[in-house]
Parts: structure tokens; sequence; C-alpha cells
């Protein structure tokens, strides 16, 4: 009878081991998993609810399971573009070497293939006009913000003009840089395109202010101790900023960059739509003006992609900031 | 021995403000020899720092100057390192690659490699740190941090090296450690000191001369005080030294009976 207590009392701290432990595992799943689920689904069926009460010109608004057929569809449809690619290049082939073999010395063409831009195709142009503007921004935005956090005098003398700029809608940009980059980028055999410089640079110009202004502040505010160690140790001005002024400011450059290449990614989507250069902006712009009754869900489709594509740039930011920052123990989200 | 190895003649200091400039020292005088450890004691604010960072360079005096070992002090240099009060190590930087940073501005055209790195790890053995060479200075503790600037300070053989209350941010038991530890190296190496501090105990067992500085604004030197104790100094034995405790006296009346802290003269007279 003695021992019964005993061998209970053991199971029950077994037990109590075992559901601490699925305890700590549920509750990670929960946080990670779960409540994020919980939130999209919740969003789904308000989405669908609300859907199913618009009724516009081109039919009902989408709801989720029309934007899943949707985008299926753009699949598709690119899948199909790629064949039809890959079967002209075939033909093309079969074409010249009948050619060749006939004549050797005849002078066979190779054309590219001229198939429209699929939503795929889109967003690779996207992808990299937002990353071509958001590299130039870095370049110009991390030393401007340097040399102003620098010298009180440059940066009295620079604020002004980053003040009015700041605020510069992107639409308001794109005629000039359009007009510019026409005048000033004649080639007889470009490398880019006219269209991809055009929306590079406008989101070059909008997405340029927050680095520089996050890097001013980041470098004006390094620690007085830091900076009179430099001074006793008589380091050079590139030492200086090399070894003292970028590590410290990392974290608000970082901070900066984050909120450029969000806005830039913005700005990109408005100046494609506007200027009707090839990317997502284009797609939207040219779905609205086609108006079939999928034309809705197939914008739709493109929101969500846009927006998920931000999610995993800022994500990557993150990444990068995290590899780089030297302060491991700071929280960074 | 020369006696004027370092000079501070007639400096005076003045800052700009909104309305009449401040006047923050005036006619410092001090001869420092060489070897020698000074301390620097007063109240908060009587400008202490002051004096430290015209002799560091980071300030430049509106009057009179600060002659070491014949020259002019016209800038910061690494021949006056200071060790500041919180740490001021670099964060990104391991503790090698601080000591390291600073050893290859003084001697990177006299060392080769291998010799920097030996000296490098020699100075962070002398403040006993050399077994924590590739941490970060957030995987330390307070009092190892301010070894590690010890060393870096150490590391550049500074003629003086200045010592900005270095051991104002520790607590007591890890300050009388350091405190220990500096007079080790200080008696091995022979360097040229200048320290300001809070505290009459620490000022007493580690200085040679410990200079009284009135309160400010307008500060000066009030009385200097030559503490004739044989070293090395053991802080238990002289606990009940008569001698020590002459001393600490005399440094306590200055501080609390001819040169009241103004602060709490006010609140006495109200």
């Amino acid at each position: 009878m003695r021992a019964i207590p005993v061998m209970s009392k053991i199971i029950q701290c077994a037990e109590m081991l075992t559901f601490t432990n699925l305890r700590l595992v549920f509750d990670k799943t929960i946080k990670k998993l779960v409540l994020p689920g919980f939130g999209i689904l919740v969003f789904l069926l308000l989405w669908q609810l609300v859907a199913n009460n618009i009724i516009t010109s081109l039919g009902q608004f989408p709801g989720p399971n029309q934007v899943w057929e949707q985008s299926n569809t753009l699949i598709a449809e690119h899948q199909r573009e790629r064949s039809k690619e890959a079967s002209f290049y075939e033909r093309q082939e079969q074409r010249n070497t009948k050619k060749l073999a006939k004549n050797p010395d005849a002078v066979v063409k190779i054309r590219a293939y001229t198939g429209k831009a699929t939503f795929v195709d889109q967003i690779g142009t996207s992808l990299l006009t937002v990353a071509f503007g958001f590299m130039v921004a870095t370049l110009v935005a991390v030393p401007l913000g340097i040399i102003c956090g620098l010298s009180e005098s440059v940066y009295r003398c620079v604020n002004p003009i980053i003040q009015t700029f700041k605020p510069v809608s992107p639409l308001a940009w794109l005629p000039l840089v359009t007009m510019v980059v026409s005048a000033l980028y004649v080639s007889d055999d470009p490398f880019f395109e006219k269209a991809f410089l055009t929306s590079a640079f406008t989101v070059a110009l909008c997405c340029l202010w927050p680095t520089v202004v996050n890097t001013i502040v980041g470098v004006a505010s390094i620690d007085r101790d830091l900076i009179n160690v430099s001074r006793v140790l008589q380091l050079s001005t590139a030492v200086h900023i090399r070894k003292i002024v970028i590590p410290s400011a990392i974290p608000m450059i970082f901070t900066g960059l984050r909120l450029s290449l969000a806005t830039g990614w913005m700005v990109l989507i408005a100046a494609e739509m506007l200027a009707q250069n090839p990317g997502l902006g284009k797609f939207i712009w040219d779905e609205f003006q086609n108006g079939s009754s999928n034309s809705l869900g197939r914008i739709m489709a493109a929101v969500l992609v846009i927006g998920v594509i931000g999610f995993i740039l800022d994500s990557l930011m993150l990444a990068v900031q995290k590899r780089v920052s030297w302060d491991k123990q700071a929280i960074l989200r | 021995m020369k006696n004027n190895y370092l000079e501070i003649s007639q400096v005076g200091i003045e800052f700009p403000t909104e309305g009449e400039p401040f006047r923050a020292l005036q006619n410092v005088n001090l001869t420092i020899a060489k070897g020698e450890f000074i301390s620097l004691i007063g109240h908060s604010g009587c400008g202490k720092s002051t004096v430290l960072n015209i002799v560091a360079g980071l300030y430049e005096a509106t009057e009179g100057g600060v002659i070491l070992e014949g020259r002019e002090v016209a800038e910061p240099g690494p021949d006056r390192a200071v060790v500041f009060q919180n740490h001021a190590l670099l964060p990104w930087l391991t503790v090698y690659q601080n000591v390291e940073l600073a050893v290859k501005c003084v001697f990177k055209a006299s060392k080769t490699k291998a010799e920097i790195r030996d000296w490098i790890e020699h100075n962070l053995s002398l403040v006993h740190m050399d077994h924590a060479l590739h941490k970060l200075p957030s995987e330390l503790s307070g009092g190892m941090k301010q070894r590690v600037g010890i060393a870096r300070c150490l590391a550049m053989q500074p003629k003086v090296l200045l010592m900005d209350e270095p051991f104002g941010a520790l607590d007591a038991l890890t300050r009388a450690h350091l405190q220990d530890s500096l007079m080790d190296i200080q008696q091995q190496l022979g360097n040229t000191v200048i320290m300001i501090t809070h505290d009459v105990d620490e000022a007493v067992l580690l200085s040679d001369r410990i200079v009284m500085m009135t309160n400010g604004p307008a500060a000066s030197i009030g009385e200097i005080l030559c503490v004739d104790l044989p070293r090395p100094r053991d802080r238990v034995v002289l606990a009940d030294d008569p001698n020590f405790n002459n001393y600490r006296q005399q440094v306590l009346r200055f501080l609390y009976e001819k040169h009241k802290n103004p602060a709490t003269k006010k609140s006495q007279a109200a």
C-alpha cells in the first residue's frame, strides 16, 4: 500500500515533465503558426463577406476564391508563353540549319522572340528596377549622410535642400526624369532601356531621403568618448570613418535603408503605372484598361504579390542588418 | 630625475555661453616630474576634468599652456593617452582589436607584425585580461572593460597617462583590485600619471602628490599634499597607519571644511 503513493508521485512527475515540454512546444507553435494563421483566416472570411456585397461594372468584386483562380491562370499563361517562345526558337533554328545546309554562305537571320510580357516577367522587371534604383540611392545617400553628419556646416548647407525634396511625390518627378533620360542617355546600342532607367531613377530620387536623414542622425550622435579616442589616436579621416563612424551609425543607416527600400517599392508601382513602363504597375494598368470580368481578380492577385514581395524585401534587409550589426543583443524587428 | 617633465602654467579657460562666457579655470600652475603619480581631487564641477582635457589636448586653454618634455601641447595625441570613466572601448571590436587599433597607430612603422601581436598580448596580460582576447566588450564586466581600457593606454607607451575617474563606475571590491593592479603596473613601468578621483582613500593610497582644487567657477589649485608613504603600499597595513590617516584627514579637511561643496553650503544657509 505504501509503494503506491510513491509510484503515483513518480508518474505524476514524469507526466508533468512531458507536459511542460509539450506546453513549450505548443506555445511556440501557437505564437509562430497558429496566431498568424488565425489572423489570415479571419481576414479571408471578412474579405469574402465584403466582396460578396460589392458589384462593380466589371462584375462582382473578387473574393479569395476568384483571386486564387486568376493566379493560377496567370501562371498558366506564363508557362504557355514560355513554351511558345521555346518553339519559336526551335523553328528558327531548324529554318536556319536547313538554309545553311543548302547554301553554307547564306546569311541567316536570328530574331528575338517578341511575345507579350507575362505577369511573371513583369514581376522580374519590377524587381530588377527597384534593385537598381535602390542601389543608386544607397550609393548617393550613405556617403552624403556621412558627410552631413560629420560636419555641422555641410549639414546646415544641405538641410534645406533635403527638407524640400523629401516630400516630393514620385509622380511629380516622373515627367522630368523621363525627359532628362531621353535627352542625356543617347546610345545606338543601349545597355539599359530608357523606360528602365526612368523608373529606376524615379525610385532612386524618392527613396534617397530616409537613408540620408537616418545616416545623418546616426553619424551625428556618435558617443563623444569614442570621438575623443579617435582624436587621441590621431586617426586619419578615412580610418576614423571606417573604424568609428560607420560601425557606430550602422543601426541607423539600416533603419534608413529599410524605409528607403519600402518607399522605393511603393514608388516604383506608381511610376510604372503612370509612365506605362514595363513592370507590375503596367500590368495593373493594362488589366484595368482591358476591363474583362476577370480583370479585378487579376489586379487583386497583383496587389497581393506586390505586398508579399515588399514583405520579403524587408525581411531580406532585416537579415542583412542582423548579420552586419555588432550589437547582437539589440532586438531588431 | 627631471623636475619639470610636464608643466601646466597659468592655465585658464572660458567656455562660450548664451550670455557672459563661463570661466571654468584660472591660474592653474602645476609642475610634474617624470614617473610621478598625481591625483586631482575636488568637488564635482570644479573643473578637474577640464584640466585633464587641456593636458590631453582635447580642450584648448584660453590662457596659458601645457609643456610636455619641452614641447607645447597643441592637439590630442597618443603620447597623452586617456583612460575614460566609461572605458570608451569600441563595442564592435574585440578586446584584442581594441588594443590593436591603438598599437597600430603608434607602432605601425617601428614594430613588425609579430612584435605588434606580442606587444598587444603583453599589455593585456599586464592587466590580467589575456584570457579574453577575443571577447567583445559587451561580454565583459565593468571592471574587465576598464582593465582593457587601461591596457589600451599602456600599450601606447604614453609620456603621460591621463585617467578620468577610471574607477568611478565600479563597485568597491573591483575598484580595490584595479587600484592594486594599477599600483603594481606603475611601480613596474614608472609611468607618469595624472588621475582624477572623488575618492579620498584612493587618492592617498595611489598618489605621490594630491592636487586639491577649489570650487568653480574660476577654479584653481587650492593645496598640494605630498604623500610620503613608502612603496609598495598595502591597503590593509595602511588602514592602521597613523601617517596614512593623517594624510586622509588633511584631504578631508580641505574638501569638507575649507572648500565645502557649494551645493551643501547653500542648503545650510537656507
